[in-house]
């Protein structure tokens, strides 16, 4: 048997130009579901209108970020016993720092430009992005190395949490400065220039919100800490020469 | 002399797929989806890039399918693909025995495999089964399914096509003779409504083709079946493991990202809007899963969902049809003019269905141009949000 709360939905709406309100939707759910499967059964079962993205619903393909209760989640893994308690609230609103759509959807268009300028490798050998202690990496007598799929799934929730990409919209962001890393600075004179500047690399506060809400192993935070040393180092090679 | 112009409901794999084609023979093609790109079965799809190995005992015109298709997608789209390849595991005598139908299968298809030792199998992937008694390996892959289809729709996008998302079809327009001339939308970001008109309008909604096809008063047997599929957080191998024996629930584990996904199951439903993940079904894949990969047991799932697959034909057992697709031209199959149905099928074959459709559209407008989708290679997925 499986437990049941009441909860109230909370869901923010807009539509057209007109001003954002806010929704309720009195829900039984089960705990151990995802908040996915709530926002999709509003749309199914009581409103036709509400506008959100998803696809995958397992966390490969990271259209379903969204603020729950505040807090950016991946809401196709994020259980609802998470969030929120029987008889409790739980509120969705869309990322911050996109341009909204309409209801829970953004246009995520700036940051998938972004991360081809840069050149973010959606797939690349397994040995630069290891899975964990429990995958095997590199089997012998192997001609070809296996690849696979980044971990960076283009989500969008570490620049919905930054508090300066909040404040410009030129900021590139912490999954961009990120996958900048993950491409590599190694003398590649035009990413330096679109990473080492006052909208790139240096605008970073380290509030480190993105690697508190990334769902998918990336620590962009982390990485762009990383990227401004090997930026440095560029620079050093730069005055010196390559050694 | 203006294009001619086809309107294409839904934007999953053969909506996609189906803009891509047109908009290369040079239709002015527009695309209208109620909600994102893939939010339907094709981005909830399991993400097997079939090698056609699961199909090449019963059902040999899916297996050719499947190869034909893995080998070209492979080349037109490798940055969504995980190209590793997959094993075909037998653990016990009934598996062993399955061996000789199925690597019989594999020549009479054109499916390369090779024959490993457990030895070989178990240092290769040291994560699987210790128990395994047999073991083949064959080129599947594993592809990341919301940017498959973006591939598609960002290469179609590039060649004029327009794709209204978050716009549902709220009627057919059919003239007095009872043909479909465009389609009654309404976009729901904004509310506001409108109508398009079209040359021919292709119904491509999958697991949903029944209920458009309705909307023209034409009868289209699809049956969706869903199967849940469930994500754990350990990616245990890099190839994609197989259960060597006629397929049934829960025997294949595939790798993505950093997690294995193990699917799946088969029911049947009537309402494909939304349908819940059942207990006992996750409950299945873990087992089913352990069997192939014991330490799934000491992992943590990550998500369970589930897919409607649009199965195609009359009779009941789901697993027994075949999973190949089929394209109604209306006019032969109804008398309605303008309309066409793409349904059934699977991801892997998603460029070859499109591929047949738009064959079928081109005869009905009397246009010969030829399909050029299996030698081009796709443009970034991103390209699809990065172009205006």
């Amino acid at each position: 048997m499986s437990t049941k709360w009441n909860i109230t939905l909370v869901v923010y709406r807009q539509k057209g130009g007109a001003a954002p309100y806010y929704d309720e939707f009195k829900m039984e759910v089960n705990p151990d579901e995802y908040v996915l499967d709530a926002v999709e059964r509003v749309w199914a079962f009581h409103d036709r209108s509400l506008c959100f993205a998803h696809a995958c619903h397992h966390s490969t393909c990271g259209a379903c970020g969204m603020r729950v209760n505040g807090v950016e989640k991946l809401t196709c893994i994020t259980l609802i016993r998470e969030v929120t308690s029987d008889g409790g609230t739980m509120k969705v609103e869309p990322l911050r720092n996109f341009p909204v759509i309409s209801d829970l959807s953004v246009d995520m268009g700036s940051l998938f430009t972004r991360m081809d300028q840069i050149g973010h490798r959606s797939v690349l050998p397994v040995s630069e992005e290891p899975a964990g202690e429990k995958s095997p990496v590199l089997p012998q007598a192997q001609e070809e190395e296996y690849t696979r799929l980044s971990d960076c799934i283009e989500c969008g929730m570490c620049i919905s949490a930054c508090p300066v990409a909040t404040t410009t919209a030129d900021y590139l962001g912490p999954a961009v400065l990120a996958g900048a890393y993950q491409h590599g600075v190694n003398g590649d004179m035009s990413l330096i220039s679109m990473v080492d500047n006052a909208d790139g690399v240096w605008r970073c506060h380290h509030a480190f919100e993105c690697n508190e809400v990334c769902p998918s192993f990336v620590d962009p935070g982390t990485k762009i800490m990383d990227l401004r040393k090997a930026v440095i180092r560029e620079r050093f090679r730069g005055l010196f020469g390559s050694r | 002399m203006s294009k001619p112009h086809v309107i294409i409901i839904g934007a999953g794999f053969t909506g996609v797929a189906t803009a891509h084609d047109l908009a290369l023979r040079g239709f002015d093609v527009t695309v209208v989806e109620r909600g994102p790109i893939a939010n339907g079965t094709s981005g909830r799809t399991h993400g097997l890039l079939h090698c056609g190995g699961r199909y090449c005992v019963k059902d040999q015109e899916s297996a050719i399918e499947c190869i034909e298709e893995n080998t070209i997608l492979r080349k037109i789209v490798p940055q969504v693909i995980e190209p590793n390849g997959g094993l075909f595991i037998g653990l016990n005598d009934s598996d062993v025995e399955y061996a000789q139908d199925w690597t019989a299968g594999c020549e009479a298809c054109e499916i390369p495999y090779k024959q490993l030792t457990p030895e070989e199998v178990l240092a290769l992937e040291p994560n699987i089964n210790p128990e395994v008694k047999i073991a083949y390996l064959a080129p599947d892959g594993t592809f990341d399914p919301l940017r498959l289809a973006m591939s598609f729709a960002a290469t179609a996008k590039s060649n004029g096509a327009k794709f209204r998302l978050y716009t549902s079809v709220e009627k057919l327009i059919i003239d007095g003779k009872g043909n479909v001339t465009g389609v009654e939308i309404e976009d729901r970001t904004t509310g506001e409504r409108g109508e398009l008109h079209a040359d021919v309008v292709v119904n491509a909604t999958g697991a949903w083709a029944g209920e458009i096809a309705e909307m023209a008063g034409a009868d289209v047997p699809v049956k969706p079946t869903p199967g849940v599929m469930v994500a754990f957080d350990q990616r245990f191998t890099n190839l994609v493991v197989n259960r060597l024996n006629k397929p049934g629930d829960g025997d294949i584990v595939l790798p993505q990202r950093r997690m294995v996904v193990v699917g799946t199951t088969s029911f049947e439903v009537e309402d494909v809007d939304y349908i819940p993940v059942i207990e006992d079904h996750v409950e299945l894949m873990l087992e089913r899963g352990a069997a192939l990969i014991p330490n799934i047991r000491n992992s943590k799932m990550r998500g369970a969902y589930m897919a409607t697959r649009p199965l195609i034909g009359a009779g009941s057992a789901g697993r027994s049809v075949a999973r190949t697709f089929k394209c109604f031209d209306h006019q032969e199959s109804d008398s309605i003019e303008g309309f066409v149905t793409i349904t059934g099928g699977k991801a892997t074959t998603l460029r070859v269905m499109a591929e047949k459709t738009s064959d079928i559209v081109c005869d009905k407008l009397g246009i010969d141009v030829k399909c050029r989708t299996a030698e081009l290679p796709l443009l970034s997925y991103r390209q699809f949000y990065a172009q205006p």
